[in-house]
């Protein structure tokens, strides 16, 4: 079995040199969805993100251009190096041609390098850094679902045109965290709000006390959580202990996930104002989907990054057909070109930078006695449009965007 | 005497032909991970020094190397020397600090400074944080040999590995590896023959770190990247368990415990949540079914069987050479238990 592997592995390395830009290679259509199934993300994305890219082979037909699609997965531990020892195998010797999901930023961009080094398409749904389509963008990457950008932006600027004028931030003092404040700040800023003071916690922490009543000190309006995973959890609980919510102070959850809430409860995190790139229970075409994932979820809601595994696989499989190949460039070019109608996402596009534009959607948390069951969690306060939700293009320094710019003359702009 | 070399044989010609059969990306990994097992299994088997901040010296050696190969273009076999230097480094100040206590105490205070590693990992710009050092160039070895091949970073890997293994083995196997041993068995004894312990463990401790620290190099050249992973208490915790699980206190013992749990990550990640799990069950069979690990339960089954025939051959060649060869690749007498302390 290995032998036979690694004389096939032998076999593909001496016939990727030229590879053929036509028709399928190795006559299967391989999708890796590779993420936490044991950590911290294994709830949000995990089993789930499998499940939702086999709905999506499924609803498609299961083969395309005639050849049969596989779905593999496995459990990268949050360790960049088990997820690139995993992306690099796949590829060389299990013919993998899309990798999908990729939560954790360090792994993320790790296999953003493997997979533009060896020409395979990166699905990414779950990452949360900008600098997948900023400069360590590739032309066989999209970055779909969300990221730190537009929740900080979307959450930042809806909420001081809410009258939420006046910000504190409890920041994980580490890179992302002082990341996620500073975008958030400058959104509140533009928006004519004022940042009244900030506090860096340790990351990760578990005693958020002293932060939460400095926030409470300070009287703004609303406190921002630029923390992830366990501290924001933490630091929800708390500030619910300590009656900062009840006094009126809102909380700000900046990245904060359906499953996150459902974990906490509605007790704790009611009032909590947060964006989503998804809802289960927005309109018809998302409770229909949503219900037929929750049928082989023991009855779980989707997380936006879930639902977005579902409409990148499916948008892949489709650009497969466009293009009459599973060359990475030539599909990740088609799906750039081909706009995007779905349960997911409507009138959504790709940019020539690899993210996804698409409506973002500010939610508050509803209270115990306004939700009418299980899962039934979000108010819908209101629709941020794609453009104003992410980052523009320009910003971001995509190398892509500048060469194409300089090649064609032009200025920089989308790819339509 | 022939049989080893017999053994070492096969083993380099496996080692020659495994990238043909398994998956090379496996094997270096492997290999950087055995390498950092045995250089810490120097410190736990033979001087009876359970460290806990072993990932320190590991994870920024490779933080090290991968600035230094990525930032200042330096080429690899220098960004490696950078690294084990750095390694070497924080070695020699940690070491100076913790030898002073020990048993749990050592373990903490090395745990301690692995953690002010890690924080400053997290912070410090150069780092990148929780994103990493990503796509490291891995350049040409000395600007003849190409390293972006696979095939010929495998053999770099390989030679880095062997010569680890060697230097350990001479030292283990020297009379500086003798008074090791005589420490780890009774200090105050060692002491009162007039031996500086203290500085016998000072140069363990920086050896075991300035070979844990060329494992962390190499293998931020092999995956192109170097991130907080490497410097989280749950590698140093990683390493005790290749440790325990190959049979501490054995040469060998490491390398077949690195390999058995990368094989376990590696090949198992699609099993999902499960690896973690099976991890855990084979840690709880090795504590409660077989103490000396697997290489420790081998030689301790291979001596019962020698001992055995001895009296029945016409010319015992063990008995010819009375303890002096044999006594080499003895597992060490088990008077601490291999649970203690971990």
């Amino acid at each position: 079995m290995r032998l036979a592997s690694g004389v096939l592995g032998a076999v593909f390395l001496l016939s990727a040199g030229p590879a053929a830009a036509q028709g399928i290679s190795n006559d299967v259509v391989k999708l890796g969805v590779l993420n936490d199934q044991s950590g911290v993300y294994a709830d949000l994305a995990g089993q789930g993100s499998v499940v939702a890219a086999q709905m999506a082979v499924e609803d498609f037909g299961g083969t395309v251009l005639g050849k049969t699609i596989q779905v593999v997965s496995a459990d990268h531990q949050n360790k960049p190096d088990v997820g690139s020892s995993v992306a690099n195998q796949w590829i060389d010797t299990e013919q993998v041609d899309a990798i999908v999901d990729v939560p954790t930023s360090s792994v993320a961009l790790a296999i953003q390098e493997i997979t533009r080094r060896k020409n395979v398409a990166h699905l990414n749904s779950t990452a949360a850094t900008t600098d997948l389509t900023g400069k360590a963008c590739s032309p066989t990457a999209v970055h779909y679902t969300y990221d730190t950008y537009a929740l900080a932006n979307g959450t930042g600027r809806a909420l001081v045109q809410q009258g939420g004028d006046t910000w504190f931030f409890i920041t994980a003092d580490y890179a992302f965290g002082h990341n996620l404040e500073q975008n958030t700040a400058e959104a509140v800023k533009k928006a004519g709000g004022k940042v009244v003071g900030a506090v860096r916690a340790p990351f990760p922490n578990n005693d958020f006390s002293s932060f939460l009543l400095q926030a409470q000190a300070s009287q703004a309006k609303v406190i921002g959580l630029a923390n992830a995973g366990g501290d924001t959890i933490n630091s929800i609980k708390q500030a619910r202990e300590f009656g900062i919510t009840q006094a009126g102070q809102r909380l700000a959850g900046l990245l904060v996930f359906l499953s996150d809430i459902h974990s906490l409860g509605l007790e704790t995190t009611q009032g909590l104002t947060l964006t989503t790139g998804f809802y289960w229970d927005k309109d018809d075409e998302t409770r229909e989907w949503s219900k037929r994932w929750a049928e082989r979820m023991n009855g779980r809601m989707p997380t936006m990054v879930q639902a977005g595994v579902y409409s990148v696989v499916m948008h892949y499989l489709n650009a497969i057909k466009a293009a009459g190949t599973d060359d990475a460039k030539t599909v990740v070019a088609k799906m750039k070109e081909m706009p995007i109608n779905d349960f997911f996402a409507k009138n959504a596009r790709i940019r020539q930078d690899g993210r996804m534009v698409h409506d973002m959607y500010l939610v508050q948390v509803k209270g115990p006695q306004e939700s009418k069951g299980a899962w039934d969690y979000y108010n819908i306060l209101r629709t941020i449009p794609g453009d104003e939700a992410f980052m523009p293009m320009e910003a971001g320094n995509c190398p892509l965007v500048q060469e194409a710019a300089t090649k064609n003359g032009q200025p920089a702009g989308g790819a339509r | 005497m022939r049989l080893y070399w017999i053994a070492l044989a096969v083993a380099a010609v496996a080692a020659v032909f495994a990238p043909t059969v398994l998956y090379p990306v496996f094997l270096m990994k492997a290999l950087c991970f055995a390498l950092f097992a045995c250089a810490f299994n120097l410190l736990l088997g033979y001087v009876g020094l359970l460290s806990f901040g072993h990932a320190a010296f590991f994870g920024f050696a490779a933080y090290a190397t991968g600035h230094a190969a990525k930032v200042w273009g330096w080429n690899p076999e220098f960004a490696v020397l950078a690294g084990t230097a750095v390694a070497t480094g924080l070695g020699l100040a940690f070491g100076a600090l913790a030898i002073r206590r020990q048993g749990i105490y050592f373990a903490m205070i090395t745990l301690a400074l692995a953690q002010m590693v890690y924080f400053f990992s997290l912070q410090a710009p150069f780092t990148h944080g929780e994103d990493g050092i990503q796509a490291i160039p891995r350049g040409e070895l000395f600007g003849l040999f190409d390293l972006r091949n696979t095939e010929t970073m495998y053999f770099f890997v390989l030679a880095v590995f062997a010569g680890g293994l060697w230097l350990i083995w001479r030292t283990v196997h020297s009379p500086f590896g003798q008074v090791l041993k005589a420490i780890r068995e009774n200090e105050q004894r060692a002491v009162s023959l007039g031996y500086k312990v203290d500085h016998y463990k000072l140069t363990a401790f920086v050896m075991s770190a300035a070979l844990s620290g060329l494992a962390g190099s190499v293998k931020a050249l092999v995956f192109q990247l170097a991130s907080l992973t490497d410097v989280h208490w749950h590698t140093s915790g990683e390493v005790v368990l290749m440790t325990l699980l190959g049979g501490m206190g054995t040469v060998l013992g490491p390398v077949v415990g690195a390999f058995l749990v990368v094989t376990v990550q590696n090949y198992f990640a699609t099993f999902g949540a499960w690896v973690t799990i099976i991890q855990g069950v084979i840690f709880v069979v090795v504590v409660l079914l077989f103490r000396r690990g697997i290489v420790g339960e081998l030689n301790a089954l291979w001596l019962r069987l020698r001992r055995r025939s001895v009296p029945a051959a016409t010319t015992p060649p063990a008995a010819a050479r009375p303890g002096v060869e044999p006594a080499a690749h003895e597992p060490p007498p088990r008077k601490r238990r291999v649970g203690e302390g971990s």
